[in-house]
């Protein structure tokens, strides 16, 4: 590909983004950042998972969970199961009635409309890494 | 050319009327409204809604309508950087200047920022090399969630935001402070 050409197709991926965004700018859309977490959860009985971005980045930097404690940068790409979290893995970690109210608090993770998709959610997403 | 030029012209002002258009009006979607969770849980009462928590942080024209940078500076948060007891916390302050923008003005990108969230191993060596201009970005990549898109788009401030990246005109006094793409 030459520059000029990559150039040209990076304009016009651009303009179909913004585009896309313009329109989807709908009050009706999850909070950006908000992910689900769903590829147990709904097979196992249970509401999908909804994990707040903006309410842990009041209290946590992204370090500590992409870092210190290991998430991986990616919607869907952590392998969670309840087991874990009981064991104090993943959301575990803090969800264990020390640092955060503890796994017997079902609903408060528990909460997504049954038959939502996994994946990051929220008005100005690029479609991109939540892409699968 | 010119086409092209029109083109970023229509997309920057394309952009800013959007942003416009919600900082106007500053609104989170209630929980029991956002599509996302189930208005029949009996969480929706426990859970703090969004408008609580952000509509106190300074404002912002896209993302969560928040200012994540000002609210972590101006001490309107304080978010945690380690849970365990001996991890090490690392810091940079250097800028880079990204030079390959074609029109647009050249992107800063900003250690300081960026570290105060972010550790290193979060981008290097995966993302990006440690090395000024060592590593091939491109819209193209960014739009499709890679590179810079792995964060912005997804939970850091959104790609509408192209004044933001690209913030230093070509031949101004920023850009001749910068020595070999890296500034203190
Ligand atoms: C701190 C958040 C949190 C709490 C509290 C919580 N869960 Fe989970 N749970 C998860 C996550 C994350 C998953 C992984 C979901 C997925 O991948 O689909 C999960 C998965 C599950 C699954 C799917 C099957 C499996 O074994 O992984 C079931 C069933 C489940 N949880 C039941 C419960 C029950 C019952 C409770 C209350 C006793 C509970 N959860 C409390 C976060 C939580
Ligand atoms: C309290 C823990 C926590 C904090 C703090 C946190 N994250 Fe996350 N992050 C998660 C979890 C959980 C997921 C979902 C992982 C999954 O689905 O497997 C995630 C997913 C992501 C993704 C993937 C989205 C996608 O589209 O695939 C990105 C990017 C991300 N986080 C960036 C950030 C940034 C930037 C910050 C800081 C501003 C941050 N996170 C802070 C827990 C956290
Ligand atoms: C770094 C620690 C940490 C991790 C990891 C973490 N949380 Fe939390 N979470 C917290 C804290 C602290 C609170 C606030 C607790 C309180 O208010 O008592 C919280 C609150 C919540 C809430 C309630 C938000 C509200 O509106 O009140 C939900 C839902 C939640 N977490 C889900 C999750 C899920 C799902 C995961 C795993 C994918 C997770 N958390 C991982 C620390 C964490
Ligand atoms: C958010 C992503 C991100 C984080 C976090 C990050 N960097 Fe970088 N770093 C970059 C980018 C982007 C470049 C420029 C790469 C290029 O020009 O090809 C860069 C360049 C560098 C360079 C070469 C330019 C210079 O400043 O001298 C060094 C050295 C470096 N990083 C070290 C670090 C260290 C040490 C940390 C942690 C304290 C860190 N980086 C954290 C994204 C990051
Ligand atoms: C998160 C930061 C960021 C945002 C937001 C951003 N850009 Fe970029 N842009 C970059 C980077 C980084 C490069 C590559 C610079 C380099 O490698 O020297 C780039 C390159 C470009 C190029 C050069 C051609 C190409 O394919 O790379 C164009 C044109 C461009 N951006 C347009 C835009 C427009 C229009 C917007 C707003 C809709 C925008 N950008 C938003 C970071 C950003
Ligand atoms: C690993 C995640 C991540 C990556 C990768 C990343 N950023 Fe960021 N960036 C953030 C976060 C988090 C913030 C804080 C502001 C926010 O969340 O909106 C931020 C803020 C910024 C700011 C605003 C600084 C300020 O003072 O307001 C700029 C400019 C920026 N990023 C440019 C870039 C560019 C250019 C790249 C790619 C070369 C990039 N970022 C890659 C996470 C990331």
């Amino acid at each position: 590909m030459t520059g000029a050409a990559a150039r040209w197709r990076a304009l016009v991926a651009v303009a179909a983004v913004v585009a896309v965004a313009a329109i989807d700018a709908t009050p009706a859309a999850a909070e950006y950042g908000d992910v689900v977490i769903n590829r147990r959860a709904e097979r196992g009985g249970v509401r999908p998972v909804v994990f707040p971005h903006w309410f842990h980045r009041i209290r946590f930097r992204c370090k500590v969970c992409h870092s210190e404690l290991g998430f991986r940068m990616r919607a869907g790409a952590n392998d969670v199961l309840m087991a874990d979290v009981i064991d104090g893995k993943f959301c575990g970690m803090c969800h264990n009635g020390q640092t955060a109210w503890g796994a017997e608090q079902c609903d408060l993770c528990h909460s997504g409309k049954p038959g939502t998709p996994p994946g990051i959610q929220g008005g100005n997403e690029t479609r991109g890494p939540g892409r699968w | 050319m010119r086409v092209r030029r029109a083109l970023v012209a229509v997309l920057v002002a394309v952009a800013a009327a959007a942003s416009a258009q919600v900082a106007y009006k500053r609104a989170w979607p209630t929980l029991a409204a956002d599509g996302l969770h189930d208005p029949a849980s009996p969480a929706l009462a426990i859970l703090q809604e969004p408008s609580e928590a952000l509509s106190a942080l300074p404002p912002d024209f896209a993302g969560n309508l928040v200012n994540w940078m000002a609210s972590l500076d101006g001490g309107y948060i304080k978010p945690r950087s380690t849970v365990l007891a001996d991890t090490r916390v690392t810091l940079r302050s250097t800028d880079v200047l990204l030079k390959r923008t074609g029109e647009l003005p050249l992107v800063v990108f900003p250690h300081r920022q960026h570290t105060a969230w972010l550790d290193c191993t979060n981008c290097h060596d995966q993302l990006f090399q440690q090395k000024a201009g060592g590593t091939m970005i491109n819209m193209f990549l960014i739009l499709q969630g890679e590179k810079c898109g792995v964060c912005h788009g997804a939970v850091a401030f959104p790609l509408t935001e192209c004044a933001r990246c690209h913030s230093v005109a070509r031949g101004s006094d920023a850009e001749k402070t910068f020595r070999n793409l890296v500034r203190e």
